[in-house]
């Protein structure tokens, strides 16, 4: 399998990632490009920025990998890289399992708070506890 | 259709390029949640270690300028992994901030981290930040999670919700 940019662990390559990732009108760029390509304009309607302020997050999203430019030369509609999104979460993936794993006992713990009648560990630490 | 929320899913994102914050919902009021994040007797069972780790250290000193530490310990040779901090600000039951540091620092420097809560009447959502001291230190916990084995723990915990 052809290995993608981003799974190369370039490091600039990485920091491009998580830079263009790490800001909010961009992950909605993305977000409303996982719906489908969209042009410049259509981009920048829900945000009411201008089109340069778009386009300034669109260049960094490009040179991030996550998205293209349709080769339509009049609208030249934006769409999404799925595989260098994909990468990013892959890298998160490690990170993703340790807390699932421990918000995973986290809920039993919860549950358990819930059936009343804590153990008695739980009563003699409330006893110590400072007010 | 249903009245509650589902368990949701993590959701993670990036605030800032030194920060990673993460958060889930949690089907428990807030009070209930916001113990069992700062109760040790309650963390030590949910803080997990890679598999075939214990936790045999957890002590939470629960006020501003208060001290935690955290203890793993592998079954198998002894070996330990030790963190601490100290809590900064303690606003029960919406947040905390804290700092963390590691023992044999697997990244540098310390780290300033936060849990906050959203009431949310019979469900709560929580949402974890932590501030690292550089974007490359950060991208680095993203990667290990934690150390190797964690994937283990995963799985040793689907192992038991089975059972």
């Amino acid at each position: 399998m052809k290995a993608s940019p981003v799974h190369s662990s370039k490091p600039a390559r990485l920091d491009a990632l998580f830079g263009a990732l790490a800001d909010p009108t961009r992950r909605a760029i993305l977000a409303r490009l996982a719906l489908g390509e969209a042009t410049v304009s259509e981009l920048a309607e829900p945000h009411r920025l201008t089109q340069p302020t778009i386009s300034k997050h669109l260049k960094v999203l490009e040179a991030a990998g996550l998205i293209s430019t349709a080769r339509d030369a009049q609208r030249r509609p934006r769409r999404l890289e799925v595989s260098a999104l994909a990468a990013a979460d892959g890298w998160f993936e490690p990170f993703r399992k340790l807390w699932e794993a421990r918000y995973g006992a986290l809920d039993r713990v919860l549950e358990e708070m819930a059936d009343g009648a804590p153990p008695p560990a739980m009563k003699k630490a409330k006893a110590r506890r400072k007010p | 259709m249903t009245a509650k929320p589902p368990a949701s899913t993590i959701s993670i994102t990036t605030p800032s390029d030194h920060e990673l914050s993460w958060s889930r919902r949690f089907r428990a009021p807030i009070a209930r949640v916001f113990e069992a994040l700062t109760r040790p007797e309650l963390v030590r069972r949910w803080l997990l270690g890679p598999e075939g780790w214990s936790m045999p250290v957890c002590e939470i000193d629960l006020r501003p300028g208060g001290r935690y530490r955290y203890v793993w310990r592998r079954d198998r040779d002894g070996q330990e992994m030790g963190m601490g901090g100290v809590f900064e600000e303690v606003s029960a039951p919406t947040h905390v901030t804290f700092t963390e540091v590691f023992d044999e620092a697997w990244y540098a420097g310390h780290a300033l981290g936060r849990y906050q809560l959203v009431d949310e009447g019979a469900t709560t959502l929580l949402v974890q930040t932590m501030k690292y001291e550089s974007r490359e230190v950060r991208d680095g916990v993203l990667r290990s999670g934690f150390e190797a084995g964690i994937e283990k723990s995963h799985e040793r915990l689907e192992a038991i919700f089975s059972e």
